[in-house]
């Protein structure tokens, strides 16, 4: 049988917290992708179905979704990986509360990036030369290894400890944390070791690691956490306020 | 002591203390390993402990590391699962502590001193 003649079944989510899943048949083709059978459901079988993207492409973090029980980005997601017997279940991204369908409300994601600094803290101005940074020096290194975070909170869905304790910054905001950590320019250390320190800070990580083995870009988010346990610490071994 | 740092302190003492379990509770597998060869008796063990106030010392140790590892752990296994936090589950974990790390002496004493 031809490709285009076999059909998926895909459940999707509908209504918000309360709702239940609905099924539709979508036809099957080659190099398809889950945000491609999505499209074809609000496209031609319910154009009341609502979800969320942009790119296209992996770039800009706003396709992800919950995929037969895991969260992943759905645009770089083939159907071929994830439905090997026909089926797909597609629900909203967990540990964040749902506006309508498939699209969660990614607020608190973005408010806990704000909590934990992740904002660059100048100290330069533009009179002043560019800054010097060696791009093998370790510091340099540790941030490379986690900026290319594209925000698409599935670390934040994969991880227990959140749905554990909703105060809990989570591992996106964290790793942004750590990458301004080690930015030579930035003046906000105090207060950045200062604000993920603590129950909703990094020493609630229990390293289990699911972050890192859900984020599309490969990144590990549990390393930089890691890093900021050890930075926090030697921050309050030196009497440095972190922790206040 | 702010919250944030109280975290941060008992985040440290129970990496600290695990630190020292991991060796802890190697030497005192080895020594159960070595000490059964040929059969057990409580005099050949008691020998043993009451020979060098290194064994009491060593044993007092690890129990007041056990004693405060578990406590930090069980008051997180009781923010993460039962939703208890603050002082009610401070006084909780601190109580199993000291519970455990007064149990733990008393039988460091009993072995190691006639």
């Amino acid at each position: 049988m031809e490709l285009s003649e076999r059909a998926l079944t895909v459940s999707v989510w509908r209504g918000a917290e309360q709702g239940r899943f609905e099924d539709f048949s979508v036809p099957r083709h080659g190099s398809q992708t889950v945000l491609d059978v999505v499209t074809h459901i609000q496209r031609h079988l319910d154009a009341t179905l609502s979800y969320r993207f942009a790119c296209r492409v992996g770039m800009c973090g706003s396709c992800a979704m919950t995929v037969n029980g895991k969260p992943r980005w759905t645009c770089r997601t083939h159907v071929d990986k994830v439905a090997a017997d026909g089926k797909l279940t597609i629900a909203p991204l967990a540990n964040l509360p749902v506006v309508k369908d498939l699209v969660a409300d990614m607020r608190e994601f973005f408010d806990k990036w704000a909590r934990a600094r992740g904002r660059f803290e100048p100290t330069a101005t533009r009179a002043d030369a560019f800054a010097t940074v060696d791009p093998h020096s370790r510091e340099r290194e540790e941030a490379d290894a986690g900026i290319e975070c594209i925000g698409c909170g599935i670390c934040y869905a994969a991880c227990d400890v959140v749905a554990w304790n909703r105060d809990y910054l989570g591992p996106a905001a964290l790793n942004r944390a750590w990458t301004l950590v080690n930015d030579a320019r930035d003046g906000g250390q105090a207060a950045r070791l200062a604000a993920v320190a603590g129950d909703a800070g990094c020493h609630s990580c229990h390293t289990l690691m699911s972050c890192t083995e859900h984020c599309p870009k490969k990144l590990s988010p549990t390393r930089s956490i890691a890093g900021l346990k050890r930075a926090t610490l030697k921050a309050f071994l030196r009497g440095e306020e972190a922790g206040e | 002591m702010s919250p944030r740092r109280f975290e941060l302190v008992l985040w440290g003492a129970q990496r600290a203390t695990a630190a020292l379990l991991a060796l802890f509770v190697v030497v005192h597998l080895a020594t159960i390993i070595y000490a059964v060869r040929g059969g057990l008796t409580a005099a050949e063990l008691l020998g043993r402990t009451r020979s060098s106030l290194a064994w009491p010392a060593f044993y007092a140790l690890f129990v007041v590391a056990a004693a405060i590892h578990a406590a930090i752990g069980l008051r997180t296994v009781a923010a993460e699962w039962l939703g208890w936090r603050g002082a009610l589950a401070n006084v909780v974990a601190a109580a199993i502590g000291g519970a455990l790390m007064a149990a733990g002496l008393v039988a460091v004493r009993a072995v190691a001193f006639p």
